[in-house]
């Protein structure tokens, strides 16, 4: 029967390009209906989903920044009480680090990924459809929770022992830890998905050595995801059991440590950042160069630099720990490897520095949000240096100064270029291009406002305040620069108001983009704005970093794909050499039942530990109807 | 932008096997996540065990006998486990389904024996660190071993189905071979964590 | 942006002199040497960034020449490996004079005076240690240290993690339950240093502060002799008559007043509370209004806060005021 199939299978190689799209479309896209959109594995369905739902948490962790400046415009307010005010920066911290600035990075990734090796899919894409469901059931449970008056109230680092059983009341640390389980799940997933297209679905021909550099900086950030967050799953988990079932993990009274916690912790929390960095890395160095008019200066020491910060951000941990009375020796190794991280990056610094030298620039909106990024990161890493220092940061731990530098590094570093990025690949992702105008006003309110509101906190750490205070004594010299940075922060809401604006009416009415508007090299631009649910028409065959600059007029493809199947090329890890025509799982409703069962079981297993034995029971059914076999052509080989 | 074709891939194999199949990949990468899990729960058992004045907190170190029968259980499994892998590159149906039907009862029995392994510790998980700890790594092997013995069982209905004899399902079954090698493998700092650490 | 910064500036020389928890307000030995090296890593690092961004404008704006690719991608290479060095370098003097404050700083000076320092949600304990455990005493919020003598902390916790700071006199210290940490002072200049929790505790981490008075050796031995004693036995018959009410009503059960029959230990020790500046840690200056708006309603004060409402009469308030007050 299989032979049957295989002679009667319809190959692309005899067929015209509409005849071919026909086909392709016909395998490929998503059918309309509520059902058949939720069983959707298309890349670039999910990543939009992923990205609006990432912006949607960013908003309303803004409204949370928004309340708590509100709060703390004048000294001892009223406006929130303290309940409040620790589970509002709570809820801030959590949702922007778990909910958005992550999640967000890793839907770039499922985007851009795919199109940028030239394949037709990402890997494991009902994993993919999984990993959306379950990120979208634990933002819901926190915020639910919130919406509750339950939300957790313990930082979004959770110190045992005040999220332990003695004095964590209610559910609240078990909502957070499970909200942990949740997007780490998500984010695993999603980290296998981005390292195995990465390795196995390049475009034939793009060896090690020609793979975009975004796609380098999605992978590194891949590999630091996989080896990371064990640590805080292990840890939530753990946190769990000490609160569900009397286990002693943190309990210094029966064996158990408080500080093995922030170890835990932190071994997650320090290269979360660099999770959170390094795709941000490598969306400026696509942005740089296309904006450069010219290939990126030191591509090979780039791609080092990542693989180092990659590696570092596991050695860095402890550098949070500055103040908790560890021994001096340990203290000296963290300060100098928390200072050593500094080379990598200004390495990447200096490379984009160049690659700006040599080129010719085009202020277009994304290079302007990439030289934002430079200024401001600038000072987030050199304000890193300073509190890798032990002594230095015996003094700033825990105040306004810290909140200054790692907003300076997560905003400065992060969510300039991303927003960059956004302008950047809009018009790839909707066929529309964002309005130029608007894009500077963005840019402007947000670099001053940004700057305004988080400058004056260096200060305010100097002059002695602590951070996660509700309020503060009007004897203290903190109102003046309080009421300022409340005032400045209004300067950057109204940007970000702006560049919301610009996002919904160029996606309604925008200009239309064409396949490549800004007349960048790399393969997403080769395929139509907004690509076809197939990616490329033909996969194309790869012998340059810049394929589009090189040959700007014809692109080299393969033949003899079958398209009556969804089907794409796996290639040899090093040198992308085609082995096998792979064929692509269809879509499926199984990912969502599973992603439910699977729901069910963490939320229950927040009030009872049996929630775990009964609630495997769904979700290993729903995962024999994910992968049992459904006799479509996808299945035959 | 016109389109060359340059390559001709219509005599590439349908699915490869191992290095050249997307889900040896993923397995691989499940196993560095899990190995990572592993590697930190162990990394706190010697945290826990630095703080702690004696180790075993307040208790005998755990009887030997369930711990290292399984032990061994597990490392005899290696030889069918390794020749059901073998079968499965050469395609043969007949042998996979009879190897699968005794990987499911090599993987049945070590849960048994494990039943016996809790209750040799001499300390429940509340009762201080060192029981939560050894009750955790003990519960986190299970799980494992739980998940790959109902994938081995899935799998071997499968081959029994008309969607057996296909290079993917040989595939899967190769995956679920290296898998249990996994299982095994993390098993045995495991085994001299809980059972001759405290010893020494 | 430039009149901004120049402007937080001037705010940052203002309020640093005159501001009594800054770390630019170093008055003990610690905090100067770290003010020192703090103000000496923010000048090294603004360097820095100048010099980054002088070459990103020069990147941006500088005149093309027509050709000469080649030629630039080498200086360009060049320019690299030297900025890379220059990292290298500051780096690394950054970490060898981050290594020698902190080993300048842990140089063990014998202790002249060593007091157990407990924190817990939401104030702070201090018990002064003595050979002769009869000359030690507890007291509560206030810190009270000779001059130019170092005083020995010990730091615990008898909840949940708290960190002791008083950024005029040292960097801060982490107090956890099940461990022991140490940390020393030494003021520079007489002086009142205020100091707050600087690890987020709960509900009323804002409203956890404390005082350090550094005074001269005698001031401060006229202090401690005082400390020593036993409660004031009030004169003023409202104060005598407060005092029934203290026995009376719960506040015995959870406060001690030397010399009474108070001897609860959950809250603060009131043996001396009217010789304190402050309640509630650090939250109202002490009067005899104040005293009487704490105790008639903590819970709007200092919301979450362990002292319940304890239900009293308006004459029963006043007299537990004027009783406090007389507790010198």
């Amino acid at each position: 029967m299989t032979e049957d199939r295989k002679q009667s299978s319809l190959m692309d190689d005899g067929l015209d390009d509409a005849e071919l799209d026909w086909h392709l479309l016909k395998s490929w896209e998503t059918p309309r209906g509520i059902w058949k959109v939720i069983a959707t594995v298309d890349h670039k369905i999910i990543a939009r989903r992923y990205i609006v739902t990432a912006f949607v948490f960013l908003i309303l962790g803004g409204m949370l920044a928004v309340a708590m400046r509100i709060q703390l415009a004048r000294p001892e307010a009223r406006i929130l009480d303290p309940d409040r005010y620790n589970q509002i920066f709570t809820m801030h911290g959590s949702t922007m680090m778990f909910l958005f600035a992550v999640p967000v990075m890793q839907a770039m990734a499922l985007y851009l990924v795919p199109l940028m090796v030239g394949t037709r899919n990402i890997a494991f894409p009902r994993l993919n459809a999984f990993s959306y469901w379950i990120i979208l059931a634990g933002g819901l449970l926190l915020w639910i929770s919130f919406a509750l008056d339950a939300a957790p109230d313990i930082g979004w680092f959770a110190y045992v022992p005040l999220s332990g059983p003695e004095y964590g009341s209610g559910k609240r640390a078990d909502i957070w830890a499970q909200m942990i389980t949740f997007t780490e799940l998500s984010a695993l997933a999603v980290a296998v998905e981005i390292v195995v297209t990465v390795f196995k679905q390049r475009a034939p021909g793009m060896s090690l050595d020609r793979i975009p550099l975004l796609v380098w900086s999605m992978l590194v950030m891949a590999f630091i995801v996989i080896m990371a967050m064990p640590a805080i799953v292990f840890a939530s988990s753990t946190l769990i059991l000490d609160r569900l079932v009397e286990t002693q993990f943190y309990n210094p009274a029966a064996g158990g440590d408080a500080l093995l916690w922030q170890h835990l912790f932190w071994f997650f929390g320090h290269p979360e950042v660099y999770i959170i960095f390094l795709p941000a890395a490598g969306m400026v160095s696509t942005i740089v160069a296309t904006f450069s008019r010219r290939a990126i200066f030191g591509y090979l020491p780039l791609v080092m630099a990542f693989i180092a910060t990659g590696i570092l951000a596991f050695g860095l941990w402890v550098h949070h720990m500055f103040v908790v009375g560890l021994p001096r020796l340990g203290e000296s190794f963290f300060t100098a490897s928390s200072m050593a991280i500094a080379v990598p990056a200004g390495i990447q610094i200096f490379c984009w520095l160049a690659t700006l030298w040599l080129g010719r620039p085009v202020f277009a909106t994304p290079l302007l949000f990439v030289i934002g990024f430079i200024v401001t990161f600038v000072i987030g890493g050199l304000t890193g240096v300073m509190v890798a220092s032990v002594p230095f940061d015996t003094q700033v731990h825990d105040t306004y100064f810290v909140v200054a530098h790692f907003h300076y590094v997560l905003v400065g570093g992060a969510v300039f270029p991303l927003l960059g990025a956004i302008y950047y690949w809009f018009p790839k992702m909707t066929g529309r291009m964002m309005s130029e105008r608007l894009g500077r006003w963005a840019f402007g309110l947000i670099f001053v406002g940004f700057n305004l509101t988080f400058f004056p906190m260096h200060i305010l750490g100097l002059l002695g305040m602590p951070r996660r205070v509700y309020t503060y004594q009007p004897d203290l010299p903190w109102g003046g620069l309080n009421l300022f940075i409340s005032l400045s922060a209004l300067l950057l809401v109204s940007g970000f108001l702006v560049f919301l604006i610009d996002v919904l009416v160029a996606w309604r009415s925008g200009e239309p983009a064409g396949p490549n508007p800004w007349k960048a090299a790399t393969l997403e631009w080769a395929t139509s704005s907004p690509p076809p649910a197939y990616n490329f028409r033909r996969i194309p065959v790869v012998d340059a970093r810049d394929p589009l600059w090189r040959y700007p007029e014809e692109l080299a493809v393969t033949a003899g794909l079958r398209v009556d199947r969804r089907e794409l090329i796996v290639s040899s890890v090093v040198e992308a050499l085609p082995e096998a025509r792979e064929s692509s799982p269809r879509d499926s409703i199984w990912p969502f039942w599973a992603a439910i069962a699977t729901s069910i079981m963490l939320i229950g297993s927040i009030f009872t530990p049996w929630a775990v034995v009964w609630g495997s029971i769904p979700i290993a059914v729903t995962l024999v109807g994910w992968f049992w076999p459904k006799g479509t052509a996808e299945d035959i080989s | 932008m016109k389109e060359r074709a340059v390559l001709d891939v219509s005599k590439l194999p349908l699915h490869g096997l191992s290095t050249a199949s997307p889900t040896w990949w993923g397995t691989c990468a499940f196993m560095l996540i899990e190995g990572s899990g592993f590697a930190l729960a162990i990394a706190v058992y010697f945290y826990l065990m630095s703080l702690a004045p004696n180790w075993p907190i307040d208790t005998p170190p755990p009887d030997l006998f369930a711990g290292t029968m399984l032990t061994l259980l597990l490392l005899a499994s290696i030889v069918p486990n390794m020749l059901v892998s073998r079968w499965a590159k050469a395609r043969a149906l007949a042998k996979v389904r009879v190897g699968l039907i005794v990987m499911a009862l090599l993987q049945a029995a070590p849960l048994a024996l494990r039943i016996f392994e809790f209750p040799a510790m001499h300390v429940s998980w509340d009762e201080n660190a060192y029981g939560s700890i050894v009750w955790t790594l003990l519960g986190l092997h299970t799980a494992h071993v739980i998940t790959d013995l109902i994938d081995t069982l899935v799998l071997t209905c499968l081959m029994f189905t008309r969607y057996g004899d296909n290079t993917r399902r040989y595939g899967d079954v190769e995956d679920n071979c290296l898998y249990w090698n996994f299982v095994i493998v993390v098993w045995l700092p495991l085994y001299v964590c809980i059972y001759w650490v405290p010893r020494l | 942006m430039k009149s901004t910064s120049a402007l937080l500036l001037l705010a940052l020389l203002v309020s640093g002199c005159t501001g009594a928890q800054s770390i630019l307000n170093a008055e003990g030995h610690a905090a100067i040497e770290l003010k020192e090296l703090i103000l000496w890593i923010i000048c090294v690092c603004a360097v820095v960034w100048l010099l980054v961004m002088i070459a990103l404008v020069s990147a941006l704006v500088r005149q093309r020449d027509p050709d000469g690719g080649a030629i630039s991608e080498r200086k360009a290479a060049v320019a690299i490996s030297g900025a890379v060095g220059a990292t290298v370098l500051v780096i690394t003097g950054l970490t060898i004079t981050s290594f020698y404050t902190t080993r300048a700083l842990s140089e063990a000076s014998p202790a002249e005076l060593t007091i157990d320092v407990t924190a817990q949600q939401w104030w702070w304990q201090f018990t002064y240690v003595d050979a002769n455990p009869t000359r030690a005493f507890v007291t509560a919020n206030e810190l009270h240290i000779p001059v130019g003598k170092v005083a020995r902390l010990r730091l615990k916790s008898s909840d949940v993690i708290h960190s002791f700071w008083v950024p005029s006199l040292a960097g801060k210290r982490d107090l956890i339950a099940g461990r022991e940490n140490m940390l020393t002072l030494r003021a520079e200049r007489p002086g009142i240093y205020r100091g707050q929790c600087a690890e987020f505790c709960g509900l009323q981490h804002s409203h956890m502060a404390l005082f350090v008075i550094a005074e001269a050796q005698a001031d401060y031995e006229r202090w401690a002799e005082r400390q020593r004693g036993v409660g004031a036995e009030p004169t003023e018959a409202e104060a005598v008559a407060g005092k029934a009410v203290f026995m009376a009503k719960q506040c015995a059960a959870c406060h001690t007043i030397r010399g009474t029959k108070a001897s609860g230990t959950t809250g603060p020790d009131l043996t001396h509370v009217g010789s304190r500046r402050t309640i509630a840690a650090g939250l109202l200056e002490i009067t005899r209004g104040s005293l009487a708006a704490w105790i008639a309603d903590p819970q709007t004060l200092k919301p979450g806060n362990n002292m319940p409402l304890v239900p009293l009469t308006g004459d029963e308030l006043r007299q537990l005021a004027a009783y406090m007050e007389s507790l010198r």
